[in-house]
């Protein structure tokens, strides 16, 4: 399978899921420069993490512009997977790919280090390798990621199982001592209704070898892997 | 007037009339115009005297940027002089804009060490955000691709509302300026006293790995070559920034904010990018970072290092406003440029990089043969100086004399310090546990992304920082160390045992300590109780860096560290760099199960020496006094050989060594930190403490060359035999528990009996609790 790892001016997050795909999942994989508007024969895309530009205005406000983001929703309207981590996500709420919106973090300041996160979905393409409700621990690393939508859209996605991933405190309640920014019914991760578009804030690439702490992530492009195979 | 004079006879007179009655940032009046640049009388007598003539207000302002402290040296070269800086594994020592070390298999690792004092105490936010800027462009300048920082912060006490605001600044700034370039930090220091509190210091560490052929040097050589600048276009901002960093801060430091440069991160990740991509393609003869004395300085230093000159037309650089002098332009300190010197042929190459990634760039000279650095605008002649002269500032040798509180101190004893009750030592242990100094720096390291690059295997809060090397079974293992303190009790004893604790940091991961940078925080030389300082700190770090076998590789100066007369304790920061072969055979603080034994590694010293200049006598007694004990090199030297090839064998299952809090704050952490199962202790004294030693500096001495380790016990005679061997005193003094961390003394009588609830808790709690 081939991944497009899309690299914004900024992003930081390029060369992570590329040594991931690569080396830790052994899958093809290339960068894709975001001037680019092909993403012909690639089977999936990766919008990693990082600070398009500067995060200036806001966080992905910029990066929805770049032209790579029209053949992105073209390629997402084809039913071809499409992850967006941290920078990622907030560019797909941007682009309108996913429903919502991120505010700083209600403690308004940049926080890194491993949450507890809970697979509320284990029925999708990014999933399939969890167990239905298990409690996995992934690193996170922003300032801007409190997830916000209005109650009809939050009421929606927690009906339609498009809640993918919820921070947890280690029973697996999502507590608000276990919420690192304050988002919306502690909301990790969400996906598409059609389950090919998926945003998350933990860092699925910084958790898929033992060496760095953990290897929950690795399971994330093991399931995208399989999706795409069957 | 400077121009009215007759200069017949003597190189050209260049007409600049235009900027002589203008007022310019940072200068009051136009009589003396150097005394507003920072130069002194006799200095600029010096200029007229080795150029034959007055120099115009452009060369004016060029030689008191070049001949500021901060670039000159003018009161350190001397000395610094006196340091190692050979070795076998050393490609690059000091002089270059970055030191690097062979690591083997064809690759290398540039680091240095950078400090961003002054702008930090005045505007801590951008001080610190371009401080990272900085040293980040000059690692980059080496040809490697930057991957971790370290920070070495001091701060006021946190009770001081002005301590608070520099802290959150300096924080809030490496966080939102270093968390966009995607270089993770992943360790440092910070550490409050009073002296801190009006300079903060704010040092900076990056490092980049490069494959050898990847070096790059500061150098613009081959005339011929085209002078190009690349990055951000070129403002008013933080003119005479670096005469600033060479000043004593007065009762007017907050009208020297203009000094400070405003930073731009995101500007700084596109220029890493492109500066990396264009010196790929072979186009880069040299390459220097724009920092401190911009422009000047840049073309200066690298036509310096290679004998050329450089002919350059200010009207070429791209300039953020209009109506920019040549001197405005000449001492612009704006931030994330870069000066390339590029092979003709290879212009449009470099053009089309900077195009992609929306950078401006500009050929802006020629490499001459002159030996001039000549300054066109619009055709006119406005600077034509030597740049041996420019780069060859005056070097002093200022007196040195011992100050008045070290002879008083010679008095001190720390015998009239009573040994605490028995019951007390719980409560002694929690309170230095929450001491700000040793508590957990969490709510500082979670605001910076430490994991970004996937290569950060131990992060901050564990000890010493262990970064993979992709591709390798390698790991680079960094510390940053320097109890200020301990410095200025005893200067030469203080600079040793930063030296002596930075290997030893990185050896407890049992990683070889191969070379060290350095960045040497003092008041103001000027002063002859300062200067003694200094010169005992040099030579204490120059003997200790000789037995270690680790030299030095480069670093940064930083005096003139006082407020008002009050100068900061003498901070020489070392940021030690190890390396493990094998990353699988690392070792890390915390015990790893419950019946594994416990050892002392080296020894401790039971008297009231050991007290001096500890975090104990502070914060439990209130005093800082006495002479610290010299370290025992050899002793220090013979425990890292011990660390390195006990972890090789896999011996250990865990190693911490002793700093602030000494051995009782050294085994809570290890519990603090230990894995599930195996957050206690059962510790016994007897065989450290014998008759006549005090229970409070055993448990609480600081100083000593020392390390405590656990181990299966089947590895006990593997162990001793090592510790033999190499000449280190092994003693067994407990096994690992479950969740308690009890100490006894000796037969029956518990001093210490703590659970590691409560210990984390204070640990964990220190610093937002010093907040409320």
């Amino acid at each position: 399978m081939k991944f497009g790892v899309v690299v914004f001016p900024g992003s930081n997050c390029d060369a992570d899921c590329y040594h991931v795909v690569r080396n830790v999942v052994g899958q093809e994989c290339e960068y894709v420069w975001h001037e680019s508007k092909d993403l012909r024969g690639f089977d999936a895309v990766i919008l990693p993490g990082g600070f398009s530009y500067g995060d200036y205005l806001r966080s992905g406000a910029l990066a929805r512009f770049s032209p790579i983001m029209q053949s992105v929703y073209e390629f997402a309207e084809k039913g071809g997977l499409v992850i967006g981590i941290c920078n990622g996500f907030q560019i797909l709420l941007e682009a309108g790919l996913l429903p919502g919106a991120m505010l700083p973090n209600d403690n308004l300041e940049f926080r890194c280090g491993w949450v507890n996160v809970k697979v509320e979905n284990a029925d999708t393409a990014f999933t399939r390798l969890y167990r239905p409700g298990e409690i996995v621990r992934m690193p996170i690393a922003h300032h801007e990621g409190n997830y916000y939508a209005e109650k009809e859209t939050l009421d929606e996605l927690e009906r339609s199982g498009r809640v993918v991933f919820r921070y947890v405190d280690e029973n697996g309640c999502p507590s608000r001592e276990a919420n690192p920014n304050g988002a919306a019914r502690n909301i990790a991760g969400i996906i598409n209704e059609r389950g090919n578009v998926l945003g998350m804030m933990p860092h699925p690439e910084r958790c898929s070898e033992a060496i760095l702490g953990g290897e929950d992530g690795r399971r994330l492009f093991l399931s995208m892997v399989r999706a795409l195979c069957s | 007037m400077l121009e009215d004079k007759d200069s017949s006879g003597k190189p050209e007179p260049l007409n600049v009339s235009r900027e002589a009655t203008k007022t310019f940032p940072g200068v009051k009046t136009a009589k003396t115009p150097w005394r507003e640049m920072g130069l002194k009388d006799q200095e600029y007598e010096l200029i007229v005297e080795k150029l034959g003539r007055e120099p115009n207000y452009t060369e004016l302002g060029m030689f008191a940027v070049l001949w500021s402290e901060h670039c000159a040296y003018k009161h350190s070269k001397a000395l610094l002089k006196t340091l190692p800086t050979s070795g076998p594994r050393v490609l690059v020592g000091p002089g270059e804009n970055a030191g690097v070390v062979d690591i083997g298999d064809g690759l290398a690792v540039a680091f240095k060490i950078e400090s961003h004092n002054h702008p930090c105490a005045v505007e801590p936010y951008q001080g610190a955000a371009t401080g990272i800027g900085g040293i980040v462009r000059d690692i980059l300048a080496m040809g490697a691709r930057p991957v971790c920082l370290l920070d070495s912060l001091r701060f006021g006490p946190l009770s001081h509302p002005r301590s608070r605001f520099l802290f959150s600044g300096v924080v809030s700034g490496i966080s939102g300026y270093g968390n966009c370039l995607g270089i993770p930090t992943v360790g440092g220091e910070v550490f409050f006293a009073e002296p801190y509190k009006n300079n903060p210091l704010c040092n900076v560490l990056c490092a980049g790995i490069l494959r050898h052929e990847d070096l790059h040097k500061g150098q613009a050589s081959g005339p011929g070559n085209i002078v190009m600048i690349v990055g951000h276009s070129t403002g008013r901002d933080g003119i005479h920034g670096c005469t600033f960093a060479s000043e004593e801060l007065g009762e007017d430091a907050e009208s020297r904010r203009p000094n400070v440069q405003v930073g731009d991160p995101f500007m700084e990740k596109l220029l890493i990018e492109a500066c990396l991509e264009m010196m790929a393609t072979g186009a880069v003869v040299g390459v220097q970072d724009m920092g401190a004395a911009g422009i000047t300085s840049s073309c200066a230093e690298t036509a310096a290092r290679a004998g050329t000159g450089l002919s350059i037309e200010i009207n070429k650089v791209p300039m953020r406003e209009k109506g920019m002098t040549p001197y405005e332009v000449m001492l612009s300190e704006s931030q994330e440029r870069m000066l390339l010197i590029v092979k003709p042929e290879k212009v449009e190459t470099v053009e089309s990089i900077a195009r992609k990634w929306g950078l401006n760039v500009a050929p802006i000279g020629v490499v001459t043969g002159s030996g001039l650095l000549e300054v066109f605008d619009n055709g006119e002649k406005v600077a034509s100086v030597p740049v041996k002269l420019l780069t060859e500032g005056p070097v002093y040798d200022p007196p040195a004399e011992e100050p008045a509180y070290i002879r008083e101190n010679a008095h001190f004893s720390p015998e009239s310090i009573p040994v605490p009750e028995t019951s007390w030592f719980n409560e002694i242990l929690l309170e230095l546990l929450a001491s700000p100094n040793i508590a957990s720096k969490e709510p500082v390291y979670r605001q910076y992304d430490y994991m970004v690059r996937t290569d950060t295997v131990e992060g901050p809060g564990r000890g010493a920082a262990v970064i993979r090397v992709k591709g390798t079974r390698k790991a680079l293992v960094f510390s940053t160390d320097c109890n200020g303190r301990i410095v200025y009790l005893d200067p030469r004893a203080g600079a040793m045992w930063a030296v002596a604790e930075a290997a030893r940091n990185v050896a407890v991961t049992g990683a070889q300590p191969l070379a060290i940078t350095n960045c040497l925080n003092f008041g103001n030389p000027e002063k002859p109780d300062i200067f003694w300082q200094f010169k005992e700190a040099v030579e204490g770090m120059g003997e200790a860096c000789r037995v270690l076998e680790t030299p030095v590789t480069g670093g940064n100066v930083s005096f003139y560290n006082e407020t008002e007369g009050e100068p900061v304790y003498p901070t020489p920061v070392i940021g030690m760099l190890g390396l493990i072969e094998d990353v699988e055979k690392r070792v890390t603080p915390g015990f790893k199960l419950k019946g594994d034994k416990i050892a002392l590694l080296g020894r401790v010293w039971g008297d009231g020496r050991s007290l001096c200049g500890s975090e104990y006598l502070e914060r439990i007694h209130g005093v800082v006094a006495g002479s610290p004990r010299q370290p025992d090199l050899g002793l220090e030297k013979a425990l890292i050989k011990t660390l390195v090839e006990a972890a090789g064998e896999r011996l250990l299952r865990s190693a911490q060594d002793l700093s602030e809090g000494g051995l009782g704050v050294a085994l809570a952490e290890s519990c603090i930190l230990a894995c599930p199962g195996a957050r206690g202790a059962k510790v016994n004294l007897q065989g450290v403490c014998p008759a006549g030693y005090r229970l409070d500096a055993v448990l609480f001495g600081e100083c000593n060359s020392a390390v405590v380790v656990s181990f299966s016990p089947d590895k006990e005679e593997a162990l001793r035999d090592v510790c033999a061997k190499n000449g280190v005193p092994f003693s067994v003094i407990g096994e690992v528990d479950g969740d308690v961390f009890t100490v006894e003394a000796g037969a029956g009588t518990t001093v210490i009996k703590v659970t590691s609830a409560d210990m984390t808790g204070a640990w964990a709690n220190g610093i937002s609790r010093s907040l409320i």
